[in-house]
């Protein structure tokens, strides 16, 4: 038996490593990977390595992404609900020429959804995994600049200064402000920062089928809502949680209401309204056009009900 | 019973307690507190109790130690050596200086005010006034917005705050009233101990005299151990049952507030109750 060469026991040289990062930085990505879906909620710290993208532009995201992908991933790229922006464009390409995954604009057929500032509209289910970029994980940052007692008061679960906030916006201006990021409790034990998506995306991570990864690059954390995961924002108990108000609104191509809409300012100084999510909305084209898509069930109803009855209360104005 | 301004006010005819025996424990025991900053010894030694509805005076000059002493009481920081222990029924025969970080930490926000000379430290300037007594609810868990308001508009009343302005933020209002928020803080949750750190220093003596007065109804209403710190020997005299003197970290002499300030036996206090510009 003749003895093996050096050249025949290694892998033949390539330019890259698969899917860009090396094996010991997926690896790494993969136990924090781990560890943030063992304890929800919690930011586990991880190395954020260089990419040929800018820090701020979906880094975090975007090593989560290339931690997962393999060759028969499908990848959905969206960028505040687009799949055509240019960032969301790159990061897509950068993402299927790394890995020779497929992509697609369907939320429905994705494994791997990468996302800034959405959740799609159509309920997504077990076995997808949704990353969302996150500019800052901290949701104690607004009210602690020094990280390290911002840690210890995640430890002691010490967020009473995050209800402060929450009292003094509704003495001041009667109802909750936070527009986007909205603190939420995931699990009964950690308030999170579900990076700037909507308020109307923010119930939908409440026991959701599909795993949600969150991940900073900048900020080097990474944290995790795992499925069936309790996750509720922060309200008091007579003041709930509202979404945004977008009853009126109506799609200007499909004429679709209940979805969360772009406001398209008008010359005349009107708006006009466009669904958010292109990929639902392409959809939606598709059927009008005599098409026969593959439409799944959203969160929100038609009528604007949200698919897990009683999780979003009636408002309520504060004396 | 207990009798509030607003009677003496209004010439009701109110009986006070007479003076009895005193049966039960002391509310708050301390004993051997030391407490060292790298070479310098801060505090040495020290040991007081203070009874419920007693008012301790502490004075002295100023680096006497008797900041420091308000700080380990109120368990900001620890001591070297030295045992703390409240007479509540949670806390019985409990060291409150061993106790873990969380549990030290929930012990001095269910039974421990304190209103600091400096209203910024113990106020968040920028948020309501009401914001500012409400946090301590809200760190012990309450939930219910109304409630929230409730009680702050009721912390704030007993201190004497006037409620059109609850919800004006710390930095607009003048000192007095600021003074008047830290206290209403400081009682939100209906501690046994409130602890005063110079609370008048600062103010002018009419609004003194009214703090003053609030500060006293509260004792007798609320039946609290207070102990105040002060440089000031009018404030002592006009708080105090009895005073403590503190000289470079040492206890130097202490008894009953008349007996103190009329009578000192001590060569610093006779200088010290003798010291006038």
């Amino acid at each position: 038996m003749s003895t093996p060469n050096l050249q025949a026991l290694t892998a033949p040289r390539e330019d890259y490593a698969y899917a860009f990062l090396d094996p010991f930085a997926k690896r790494e990505l993969r136990r924090r990977t781990l560890k943030a879906i063992a304890i929800p909620g919690y930011q586990v710290p991880y190395a954020s390595r260089e990419l040929p993208i800018a820090r701020g532009w979906g880094t975090g995201g975007l090593q989560v992404t290339l931690s997962l992908v393999g060759p028969e991933s499908v990848i959905k790229v969206i960028d505040q609900g687009a799949d055509s922006s240019v960032n969301a464009a790159n990061l897509r390409r950068f993402i299927t020429r790394m890995s020779g995954a497929s992509t697609t604009t369907d939320a429905l057929e994705a494994t791997i959804i990468q996302s800034r500032h959405r959740i799609p509209e159509e309920v997504l289910k077990e076995g997808q995994a949704l990353v969302l970029q996150v500019p800052d994980p901290e949701p104690l940052r607004a009210v602690e600049s020094d990280s390290s007692t911002a840690h210890q008061m995640h430890a002691d679960a010490d967020y009473g200064q995050l209800w402060l906030v929450l009292y003094e916006q509704l003495v001041r201006y009667k109802q909750y402000l936070q527009g986007a990021s909205y603190p939420s409790l995931v699990n009964n034990r950690y308030v999170i920062s579900p990076s700037p998506i909507p308020r109307w995306d923010t119930p939908k991570l409440h026991q959701a089928a599909h795993l949600t990864l969150l991940s900073a690059g900048r900020e080097k954390r990474l944290y995790a809502v795992p499925p069936y995961t309790d996750v509720y924002p922060l309200e008091f108990n007579d003041v709930p949680f509202q979404i945004e108000d977008q009853r009126g609104w109506v799609d200007r191509a499909t004429q679709a209401i209940n979805k969360f809409m772009n406001e398209l300012p008008q010359a005349d100084g009107s708006s006009q309204y466009e669904i958010s999510d292109s990929g639902y909305w392409d959809k939606l084209i598709a059927l009008m056009k005599g098409e026969t898509p593959t439409i799944g069930a959203t969160y929100y109803d038609s009528e604007g009900n949200f698919y897990k009855d009683g999780y979003l209360k009636s408002p309520v104005r504060p004396e | 019973m207990a009798t509030s301004k607003a009677q003496f006010a209004q010439n009701k005819r109110v009986t006070l307690d007479p003076p009895r025996l005193i049966t039960e424990p002391p509310l708050l025991q301390a004993s051997g507190m030391t407490k060292r900053y790298g070479r310098i010894t801060a505090v040495e030694e020290v040991s007081l109790e203070v009874y419920a509805g007693e008012v301790l005076g502490i004075v002295g000059e100023s680096g006497s130690g008797k900041s420091s002493v308000l700080r380990l009481l109120n368990l900001e920081e620890l001591p070297d050596s030295g045992t703390y222990t409240l007479d509540l029924p949670t806390l019985v025969g409990v060291n409150l200086f061993t106790l873990d970080r969380f549990a030290r930490r929930e012990a001095a926000l269910h039974h421990i005010g304190i209103v600091y000379q400096n209203p910024h430290l113990g106020l968040r300037m920028r948020y309501t006034s009401s914001g500012n007594v409400a946090e301590r609810l809200l760190v012990t868990g309450e939930r219910t917005f109304a409630t929230l308001r409730q009680a702050a508009r009721e912390s704030l009343n007993a201190s004497e705050f006037p409620l059109d302005r609850m919800d004006d933020p710390p930095r607009v209002l003048s000192g007095g009233m600021q003074q008047r928020v830290q206290l209403a803080k400081a009682i939100a949750l209906q501690p046994r101990v409130l602890l005063l750190d110079e609370p008048t220093t600062g103010l002018d003596v009419s609004v003194q005299a009214a703090v003053l007065d609030t500060l006293k109804g509260l004792q007798r209403d609320r039946h609290m151990a207070m102990v105040i710190v002060s440089h000031d020997l009018g404030v002592i005299r006009a708080l105090a049952d009895r005073v403590m003197v503190m000289r470079g970290g040492r206890v130097v002499e202490s008894g009953l507030a008349d007996q103190v300030l009329d009578d000192p036996q001590d060569a610093y206090t006779q200088q010290l109750v003798h010291a006038k510009l």
